[in-house]
């Protein structure tokens, strides 16, 4: 094994790519639990915008449109989720674990015709003079357009969740959806305003795996990325800032068991690949563990169904 | 305006008749789907519910073959039924699952080529404590420090996909099988092997255990104090902790039993039906049987018919890839579906649908 093979500028770059599709899908996902609504099924929504994305980037040889496209077909299949959960009252996790099969079946069905094709990546943004600086250059400054969005997306959930009234009153239905109903906000639009959300930022999360990250489309590609993105929502503690910080370290966990792997680390590949799961459950035990001693994170009404009985 | 009114109790009647509803409702927008793809939809289900069951030609092969699918599937989701009762979303049981067979699999041939009538009892016992300390990491986490047994169980199911990769090219590869990676065929070794117990009906000991499992699911829901404990934890845990039902033992309980019948439903499977250990033998069970759980509206006998009808969904859905070339990935839609319409005509059986201007309130 070989370890000066690995450059630690492309890790930092490579870092940000693999991190962005989780950061994304999490994101939304933290929206939507901060409204009150637990939705599990991240991965379904995800899988199925990524091989949106990618039909759509082939057929038309625009990834932009790919993504937009995926966006929209996340929102919509979130919006399945949304239906059941809020105006037919079904069990959330249920429904969730649901929506994550029909994700799954839904994408491996519309994807087959397209297994082994390449579709065109979106090109690498240099940003004038920041892109021409030494080692940070290439490290951060030069990437897609989609790592930018992402990370200028987590500054306006923050943003809009701290300093906007819509923020306060998603906060509110998501604290006390009672309390909320009777001070006359609309519970259900909002948490499904909020589920589409979340699906958009999923179906954008799929679509950067299938067209940048991997890139092309293969059957079961999310490969538990849409749970991992739950994961880092329970350990930033439900913070737009700390999402990014979970993300980043996946993202960086992931990279490095990649570059151990290629650096011709022959021994146990499948002990590398199962790290990044075992690690998000060490992370997760020690969250739980620390917030027995703090306060409660999780936002209220976090997955319960809200029925107004008048 | 229609207006949903919570039900005092649920409906009895509504309990029974989801199902049903669903299920056709399922083979109506499944019908649809087929159609989109270019097969014909009154075919395409007559092939998946019909044709396993009476076609002349198929049916001697395919009949005994649900009851080889329907056994890992009941027994899973008895597992996993009890412990949705008590609000444990233990959803790692394709984890269990493989654990349990890695470890049965691995004690009989540490033992290979011995002959005795013992080793497969061993191996199930064996089975059954692997799949039971699999599914004991998310609820000890879960007891000790609080930790979410949804995701630590669900990550676990990677990790044991990643256990299996290796140990079916490594230490469990077959010495005489050219390197090729895949176990021993445990199906062929008189020890080990799981056969029909009555010729030609595809019962084999794991669908004995499935049934045994869902007489003693139903004993335990109805006669037993756990039962009621289980279900108390679930439908009212303020209740439960006031009468004194400990969470930590209820949430230890329900995982250690969903992770011992995955465990078995493993061991069954990988001395029986799959024959060896190998990198995609897992099949995907572990997660259809959250459908079967559900479909049987987490009561034992539920979960027995529902079993049954997603056993017929996989051999039907085989059926009409070799017959009408419709693609895999259709039948796995057609199962979430099944799911995804079972949750949404459920609001039926808690509230009851009233139309015209609400009442002025009392």
């Amino acid at each position: 094994m070989d370890l000066s093979n690995i450059n630690p500028v492309l890790l930092v770059a490579s870092l940000m790519v693999s991190a962005t599709p989780i950061l994304l899908a999490a994101i939304g996902e933290m929206v939507v639990e901060k409204s009150g609504v637990l939705n599990l099924g991240v991965e379904g929504m995800m899988i199925t915008g990524a091989v949106i994305g990618f039909i759509v980037a082939i057929n038309t040889g625009a990834p932009l449109l790919g993504f937009a496209i995926a966006a929209v077909a996340g929102a919509i299949l979130s919006l399945s989720f949304g239906v059941l959960t809020q105006v037919f009252l079904s069990n959330q996790v249920a429904t969730g674990l649901g929506l994550t099969l029909v994700g799954l079946g839904l994408s491996s069905l519309l994807g087959k015709p397209y297994e082994g094709m390449k579709a065109e990546t979106l090109p690498k943004l240099d940003i004038p003079l920041l892109s021409d600086l030494p080692v940070l250059g290439r490290m951060i400054f030069s990437h897609d357009i989609m790592v930018y969005l992402s990370l200028l997306l987590v500054l306006a959930v923050w943003a809009f969740l701290k300093f906007t009234r819509a923020g306060l009153i998603l906060r509110a239905v998501g604290e006390s959806h009672d309390s909320a109903h009777a001070l006359g906000y609309k519970v259900i639009r909002v948490r499904i305003a909020a589920i589409m959300f979340g699906g958009a930022c999923a179906g954008l999360g799929g679509a950067y795996l299938s067209l940048v990250r991997v890139p092309q489309w293969t059957e079961g590609m999310t490969a538990g990325a849409g749970w991992i993105a739950l994961a880092i929502v329970v350990f930033a503690s439900w913070r737009a800032g700390r999402v990014l910080v979970g993300a980043y370290l996946f993202g960086g966990i992931t990279v490095l068991q990649l570059n151990l792997q290629a650096a011709g680390m022959t021994w146990g590949v499948q002990y590398l690949s199962m790290s990044p799961y075992l690690i998000t459950i060490l992370v997760l035990v020690f969250i739980s563990s620390n917030r027995k001693r703090g306060s409660h994170d999780a936002p209220a009404s976090l997955g319960q169904t809200f029925h107004a009985t008048r | 305006m229609i207006r949903l009114e919570k039900r005092p109790q649920p409906s009895k009647v509504w309990t029974y008749t989801t199902p049903i509803l669903a299920v056709l409702l399922t083979m109506v927008f499944g019908g649809i789907m087929f159609g989109l793809i270019g097969t014909s939809p009154f075919e395409a289900i007559r092939t998946i519910f019909w044709d396993p069951l009476f076609h002349p030609q198929f049916s001697g092969f395919s009949r005994p073959q649900l009851l080889v699918k329907a056994g890992p599937l009941i027994l899973i989701a008895i597992g996993l039924s009890i412990g949705f009762r008590a609000g444990i979303w233990n959803i790692g049981a394709e984890g269990q699952y493989i654990i349990g067979a890695i470890v049965g699999a691995g004690v009989g041939l540490a033992l290979y080529p011995m002959e005795s009538a013992l080793i497969l009892p061993l191996m199930i016992v064996a089975g059954a404590l692997g799949g039971w300390a699999w599914a004991m990491i998310p609820a000890l986490l879960k007891v000790r420090f609080g930790t979410n047994e949804i995701l630590v169980s669900l990550m676990l199911v990677y990790v044991a996909e990643n256990l299996l990769a290796s140990v079916s090219s490594g230490i469990l590869r077959n010495p005489e099988g050219m390197g090729f990676p895949g176990s021993r065929n445990l199906a062929q070794w008189s020890s080990s092997q799981n056969l029909e117990l009555i010729p030609g009906t595809g019962m084999h000991l794991g669908v004995l255990t499935a049934f045994i499992a869902v007489i003693l699911a139903y004993v335990l829901l109805t006669r037993h104090i756990q039962g009621f404990n289980i279900r108390l934890s679930g439908e009212a845990p303020r209740a439960a902790r006031f009468a004194g039902v400990s969470p930590a033992r209820t949430v230890l309980f329900c995982l250690g039993l969903a992770g011992v019948l995955a465990g078995m439903a493993g061991l069954f499977e990988v001395t029986g039906p799959a024959g060896q250990i190998t990198i995609d033998f897992g099949s995907g069970y572990g997660f259809t049987a959250i459908i079967v759980a559900f479909l049987g509206r987490l009561h034992p006998v539920g979960i027995l018919l529902a079993g049954l009808l997603m056993a017929l969904t996989y051999i039907g859905g085989e059926l009409a890839q070799l017959m009408l070339g419709v693609p895999g990935a259709s039948i796995q839609l057609f199962q979430g579906m099944l799911l995804f319409f079972l949750l949404g005509v459920d609001v039926l059986t808690n509230y009851r649908v009233r139309f015209g201007k609400g009442e002025v309130a009392a």
